[in-house]
């Protein structure tokens, strides 16, 4: 068994594009989530979201590159390449062979899928670009990545919906503690922000028209957001060896189904992967500093989650720092876990909290500290990261200070 | 009661719940017809197809949104006057 060190990451989300304006906009308690814009808006019920602007994709990619990459390739392709020159981990023949890719997303190349149904039903066109499958599929993001630096080990996508980035990561970690791979490069990549995407969750009636608000009384749903956020993954003797800065370590990993519902959340579920995470990691409820919410803003997430989170901590609940980041870069889905991942590794590594902001009401329900609207600056050893899927699907991630 | 709309709510309720619809009597409760949140969804959808109508319904907290589902009755006054409202304006 090996210790797991992060030594890169790379973010891109409605906060900014890169690591550093992501972290700003979660110290600052920067709100990313604005009116959308995109073709036929005013046909939409819900015209909120946390849009990544100012990516411009031109800047980084040929016209025969795009011909090929959907928005999630592109992002996951410009945070890979961030996370790597951060990390200077240098992928020779030798450690490509035992590289993994485990890159996570729910819906794939959604853009590519809504251009195309546009164009076949909609224009009413029998012609279609010739790349749209090697554009769409699910796993266009991690074979990307494994052809762009030779990553030859096991690579695959992760589809759990809301969780898709803690499972992605959480089986990288485990693939690098256990020996399986040497290196590895997780994370998540998403953008469902296009009509058809944003048309089937105004659908199912959970979303918010005026604002994301987790933990407040006041919530009234989830706001859709997009993003990327890729972690490098290597044994610590290696990172230590070269002298690579360790971002913070990986410990542990939970993972659980609820059995119940293909919507509704499970307490029980949520708690028993929080103390599976626990566990795995050899850590104590009270060694937990933060914890990083799944925290929604749908009235029954944030509830279910906030009586999780004291069954799994018991009295420890009551001196965690909970918050959802949520609030600022919009649910990100399959990329989630990831940009929530960043927001864990800014807390331990440069000791700022991120808050949970619109926080203008507190639930009697929810008697947690949720880091109200202002980022707090406290030293913390541990910390945890929550994500609860729709289909009842839970993995929490747990991690440490680099020592 | 026995109005074209009504019945046409009532046929939507009774589906969803697997009852007869001479079993959805007005004054029943949606709760009481053993409708969950993903029922209810699926019924407000049925509704705004069937009128051509768009009910505010916000499943985070039915209680607080602007449309009342509380019992068949409700429902129905809340469509007659979305349907007016869409015809007046």
């Amino acid at each position: 068994m090996h210790r797991v060190a992060v030594t890169g990451l790379g973010v891109i989300s409605a906060l900014g594009v890169g690591r550093e304006a992501h972290f700003d906009g979660l110290a600052e308690g920067r709100n990313g989530i604005r009116q959308l814009e995109m073709r036929d808006v005013e046909r939409l019920m819900i015209q909120i979201g946390a849009q990544v602007k100012g990516f411009d994709e031109t800047a980084y990619f040929g016209r025969q590159e795009l011909a090929l990459f959907d928005r999630v390739t592109q992002f996951a392709l410009v945070a890979a390449a961030e996370a790597f020159e951060q990390s200077g981990l240098e992928i020779t023949d030798d450690l490509g062979l035992q590289t993994a890719t485990i890159i996570a997303t729910a819906m794939g190349g959604l853009h590519t899928q809504d251009e195309n149904y546009r164009t076949v039903y909609q224009d009413q066109k029998n012609r279609v670009h010739p790349f749209i499958i090697p554009r769409l599929m699910a796993n266009a993001p991690v074979s990307q990545v494994s052809m762009k630096y030779g990553l030859k080990g096991p690579a695959y996508s992760v589809a759990t919906a809301c969780a898709s980035s803690n499972h992605a990561i959480g089986q990288a970690f485990n693939l690098v503690r256990s020996g399986a791979a040497r290196a590895a490069v997780t994370g998540g990549t998403e953008s469902v922000l296009v009509f058809g995407g944003v048309k089937a969750w105004e659908g199912l009636r959970v979303m918010s028209k005026d604002g994301c608000r987790p933990f407040s009384k006041t919530r009234n749903g989830m706001v859709l957001g997009e993003g990327c956020a890729i972690l490098i993954l290597e044994r610590m003797e290696d990172a230590v060896a070269r002298g690579a800065t360790v971002l913070a370590e990986i410990c542990g990993v939970g993972a659980t189904a609820d059995a119940s519902d293909i919507v509704a959340p499970d307490a029980d579920g949520a708690s028993r992967a929080m103390i599976l995470a626990l566990a795995d990691a050899g850590m104590r409820a009270d060694e937990v500093g933060y914890i990083n919410a799944h925290g929604t803003a749908t009235a029954m997430n944030d509830r279910t989650e906030a009586a999780a989170i004291r069954q799994a901590l018991g009295p420890a609940a009551d001196d965690v720092m909970v918050s959802s980041t949520k609030s600022m870069h919009g649910h990100a889905i399959g990329a989630a876990g990831a940009l929530e991942a960043a927001a864990v590794l800014m807390a331990l590594q440069k000791g700022v909290i991120a808050p949970t902001i619109n926080y203008d009401e507190p639930d009697p329900e929810i008697t947690l500290d949720v880091v109200p609207n202002q980022a707090r600056e406290a030293k913390i050893g541990a910390a945890l990261s929550n994500a609860f899927a729709f289909g009842g699907l839970n993995a929490v991630l747990a991690f440490r200070a680099a020592d | 009661m026995s109005d074209e709309v009504t019945n046409k709510i009532i046929e939507i309720i009774a589906e969803q719940a697997m009852v007869d619809p001479s079993d959805v009597p007005p004054e029943r409760s949606l709760e009481d017809l053993g409708l969950d949140s993903l029922s209810l969804v699926e019924v407000v959808f049925g509704i705004e197809e069937a009128f051509d109508i768009s009910v505010p319904f916000n499943a985070n907290d039915p209680s607080d949104s602007d449309f009342d589902i509380t019992n068949v009755q409700a429902i129905v006054d809340g469509v007659k006057k979305l349907i007016a409202d869409k015809e007046n304006a």
